[in-house]
């Protein structure tokens, strides 16, 4: 590597990180305010767990991220075994489209066109309609990460099964699923930290009682910079980067 | 069903759940906001009219139909606030990409050329701002680009300015904000075409004399361009529909169309307008999503 490419990289690398590191910093800053240093404290924390409507939040997002990916991760995983094995239907391009649709689709033209359908039919928001929702914009990202996965496979094993007299469903069963579950439970991830994360559609589509985390975060910070959001951030920084860095030493040591 | 062989019911059966689901919370939501977009505000529940009466059967439908129009169509060509969001959405999101092309290639190509051992260690560096919360990222940034801020505050040690730069909720601030939040969306894409290259072509221009800026510019550039396209829309897509970055990082005067949508929705409680707005907002986004279509794809199956 060149004395280029190597300043870029860590030109690169300082950009991603630099407001992160901020951030993690000043939860730990004793002042309330960003540009004095009061010292090291972990007040922001204790404050965090006594923040009864922020903890409340969090439950939510945690019950939708888990339904919403549970939903998304099965639709995603049929989805790709319909276009990647049973490709030839009539309505494959409006099948593929409408799969693959929500992904590009803008947010806020998900969350508005939601939420007029939930009031059409008179159904209530709350927790179900931001699980339905969610669901619907994660089934999608499944649905590439499985596909992939599937174009990866090697046909020959499933037809072997197949000729030694297994019907379709025990082929699915036994070999082609086993053979997906890395992607599978990647898509499911996937799904899991979009809809951890999503604040606009939630939105549009929560009703009275139900917060998510970024609901809750993005009206505290509307207000401004506020410490014990830095400490909520840091917390949750924390746990995702463990999480990532942990995948990829796996997947780098078989070789993935 | 008895003549269908047990595979066609398979198939029948794995498609079925994604179709219906999709069908009922994707497409029907999409044509019930087009018919929105076509009725009138009214203080009612729900606020627009027409409403469709589905007993009133042909008739009905009929007085349905003569209801719809194009007023909220018109209202959005003839405002200037409309416009300038529409202008507004495409040149911040035209800006950004073209930045985020320009700082994005040296990362992937320098990640690229990484020592073999070390690259799924940096690519995983790359890849984890992009789990972490969105709104937390854009977040940390008004800590730093406020007026009583990191930034300044350093700038002014550093005798570089004498008084606060104003930074946050103008121009610049939406600018970095997009080019910080999306910069994983355009290395990832690009170094997965860069790493497929084959090292022999370098190899080759190498040893014919090339120097390594023009390997560079004559033969890896050129290769890439896929990756950079790839990029390009994976970045431009969403940012043209952004709200959140506008929201926090922008000024009153930032006009992007999601924000507007949203304050028209929420704000002054225009549904048909809104919903106006969105159908806009898909219309410009269409283009791109047909032309990215098989990049975008690539480039999603490489995160």
């Amino acid at each position: 590597m060149s004395g280029v490419t190597r300043a870029a990289l860590w030109l690169g690398l300082g950009f991603l990180y630099a407001p992160i590191l901020v951030l993690v910093a000043y939860s730990f800053n004793a002042s309330a305010l960003v540009t004095v240093w009061g010292g090291f404290s972990t007040r922001w924390y204790a404050a965090l767990f006594s923040d009864a409507p922020l903890i409340a939040a969090a439950w939510v997002s945690l019950r939708v991220a888990v339904l919403a990916s549970l939903i998304a991760t099965i639709l995603g995983t049929l989805a790709a075994l319909a276009m990647e094995r049973h490709g030839r239907f009539r309505g494959r391009s409006l099948f593929t489209g409408l799969v693959y649709g929500p992904m590009v689709m803008p947010e806020v033209m998900i969350g508005l066109s939601l939420l007029l359908t939930f009031i059409g039919i008179g159904l209530d928001r709350g927790v179900a309609t931001i699980v339905i929702a969610h669901a619907t914009f994660c089934t999608g990202f499944v649905a590439v990460v499985v596909s992939a996965r599937l174009r990866g496979l090697d046909r020959s094993l499933e037809e072997a099964a197949a000729d030694l007299g297994a019907g379709p469903l025990r082929v699915l069963g036994t070999v082609t699923l086993p053979l997906l579950a890395p992607a599978i439970v990647a898509g499911a991830l996937l799904a899991f930290t979009l809809s951890l994360d999503d604040l606009v559609i939630a939105s549009f589509v929560s009703g009275p009682g139900a917060t998510t985390l970024p609901m809750r975060l993005y009206s505290q910070v509307r207000l401004g910079v506020n410490p014990e959001i830095n400490a909520a951030s840091t917390l949750l920084v924390g746990l995702v980067s463990v999480a990532v860095l942990a995948a990829s030493i796996l997947t780098a040591k078989r070789g993935g | 069903m008895a003549a269908l062989k047990p595979d066609r019911i398979v198939a029948r059966l794995l498609r079925a759940p994604p179709f219906l689901w999709l069908g009922a919370f994707f497409l029907l939501p999409f044509l019930v906001t087009l018919k929105i977009s076509l009725s009138e505000p009214a203080t009612a529940i729900p606020p627009y009219l027409p409403i469709l009466d589905w007993q009133g059967g042909l008739d009905g439908w009929s007085s349905f139909l003569e209801a719809l129009n194009f007023t909220n169509y018109l209202t959005l060509a003839r405002d200037d606030l409309y416009q300038a969001a529409v202008i507004g959405s495409l040149s911040y999101a035209g800006a950004a990409t073209l930045l985020l092309a320009l700082i994005g290639t040296p990362i992937a190509y320098a990640l690229a050329r990484a020592p073999e051992r070390w690259q799924p260690l940096l690519v995983a560096l790359v890849v984890v701002p992009f789990w972490t919360s969105f709104l937390i990222r854009i977040y940390a940034w008004i800590a730093i680009l406020k007026q009583e801020g990191l930034l300044n505050l350093a700038l002014l040690k550093l005798g570089v300015i004498s008084q606060p730069l104003e930074i946050l909720n103008t121009d610049a601030a939406v600018m970095i904000g997009l080019v910080y939040a999306y910069l994983p969306f355009m290395v990832l894409p690009l170094y997965a075409v860069m790493n497929r290259l084959d090292p022999s072509l370098r190899e080759a221009a190498a040893d014919l004399g090339a120097s390594p800026t023009r390997v560079f510019w004559t033969v890896t550039l050129p290769l890439s361009l896929p990756g950079i396209a790839a990029g390009a829309g994976l970045c431009f897509i969403p940012m043209v529909g952004e709200f959140v970055i506008p929201d926090l990082l922008g000024g009153s005067e930032t006009l992007m169309l999601g924000r507007v949508l949203w304050s028209e929705f929420f704000s002054n409680r225009d549904w048909p307008l809104a919903a106006a707005v969105a159908v806009v907002l898909l219309v410009i986004v269409i283009g791109p999503v047909m032309l990215f279509r098989d990049s975008l794809r690539a480039g999603g199956e490489g995160t």
